[in-house]
């Protein structure tokens, strides 16, 4: 049965997923590409380069696509694999949200006890350190361009990221704003 | 408005814009829930951060259970996570449905071509405003240092240096008693 297989192959990849978006991209590679052959590898590499140009998390992205494509291969109408797109992405959500739900409780309870507020006081500085190395890390070439190869897109990647990081950071432009402003240099420059 | 459509609206927003992965939204999720809707305090959002990053999950989905719970018990929780998935689902589907070729369009990769050092930029700048309020002074500056270069140079799980931090501040708190 296609669905229960979804909702238990997306369970598992939802409550095995440590630390965000890429490090799940090779659990979700072996359920779906070689033991299930719900889609082949090409189909899967294209899913991961259409989940960099969308919106939302990388693993409902997959989730998504995954349920509606195999449940078509299956021989279902639209409608079913719809369902089955949106009982996939579902079920990569539920298992860690109960798990969410009792640690939000018990954090709340005992948000003033000493041994809690230790323990925050040293994870802060920590949170630091993991947003300025998920930024390093991103400052490649696939973001940026080759600087010998493509020069100008290089060059002109800097000045979006220089621009978006002092119109944020200085003049309080809105995130969204400024993402919507960058991309639409893209469009007209490039 | 009531405070459910307010959690779900908000989220939704988020989730429409959370583009390159789970860190590209904390700035746009700080401006919304602590600068405009003061939902949270700077502080609190740090320790969502740290909550989320430490459990498993998708890191905007378990931000959003928990800002989401702390607001409205349970079903805040549930709404806040699906709100946040939702904009990801239909985008997909409608991909999946009638643009099997949106990935190769040449306007698409342009915007991006743009979008992406934007989204850089996104994640590197709240590193400063939380490095003001998690209280960074000249005992503890090394601590934000050092797990940078071990995440980005050394390839670190960011799980180990939470635990290793955390252990590390209970076993602090206990000694200065």
């Amino acid at each position: 049965m296609i669905f229960l297989e979804l909702f238990y192959v997306f369970s598992k990849i939802g409550i095995f997923n440590f630390g965000g978006g890429y490090a799940m991209l090779s659990l979700i590679q072996d359920e779906v590409v070689n033991k299930h052959h719900w889609m082949t590898i090409n189909e899967f590499t294209d899913i991961v380069a259409v989940s960099q140009s969308t919106p939302g998390p990388i693993g409902i992205n997959c989730a998504t696509y995954t349920g509606y494509t195999a449940v078509i291969h299956e021989g279902y109408p639209t409608w079913a694999a719809v369902l089955g797109a949106v009982l996939a992405s579902l079920s990569v959500i539920w298992l860690p949200f109960i798990l969410m739900v009792s640690i939000s409780k018990f954090l709340i309870k005992h948000h003033d006890s000493k041994a809690v507020t230790s323990i925050f006081s040293t994870l802060r500085p920590v949170i630091v350190g993991l947003l300025a190395a998920a930024a390093l890390m991103l400052m490649s070439k696939e973001n940026f361009g080759d600087p010998t190869e493509s020069p100008f897109v290089f060059v002109l990647s800097i000045i979006l990221f220089l621009f978006a990081f002092v119109g944020t950071r200085l003049y309080k432009v809105h995130p969204i704003v400024m993402i919507l402003l960058c991309g639409l240099a893209g469009l007209l420059i490039y | 408005m009531g405070i459910y459509t307010d959690i779900f609206l908000t989220f939704a927003k988020i989730g429409s814009f959370t583009l390159g992965g789970g860190y590209a939204m904390v700035q746009i999720m700080e401006k919304e829930v602590v600068d405009k809707k003061h939902w949270l305090s700077h502080e609190e959002f740090m320790d969502t951060l740290v909550v989320a990053q430490s459990t498993p999950g998708l890191f905007a989905i378990d931000m959003a259970s928990h800002i989401g719970l702390k607001l409205k018990g349970v079903t805040g929780g549930v709404v806040g996570a699906l709100a946040t998935a939702l904009p990801s689902i239909i985008a997909i589907l409608l991909i999946a449905m009638f643009f099997q070729t949106f990935k190769d369009n040449i306007y698409v990769e342009k915007v991006f071509m743009g979008v992406r050092p934007c989204v850089v930029a996104l994640i590197l700048a709240p590193c400063f405003t939380m490095a003001r309020k998690a209280k960074l002074n000249k005992y503890n500056w090394w601590i934000p240092v050092v797990t940078a270069v071990l995440i980005a140079a050394f390839g670190v799980s960011p799980i180990w240096c939470i635990l290793v931090a955390g252990i590390g501040g209970f076993l602090w708190g206990k000694l200065k008693d």
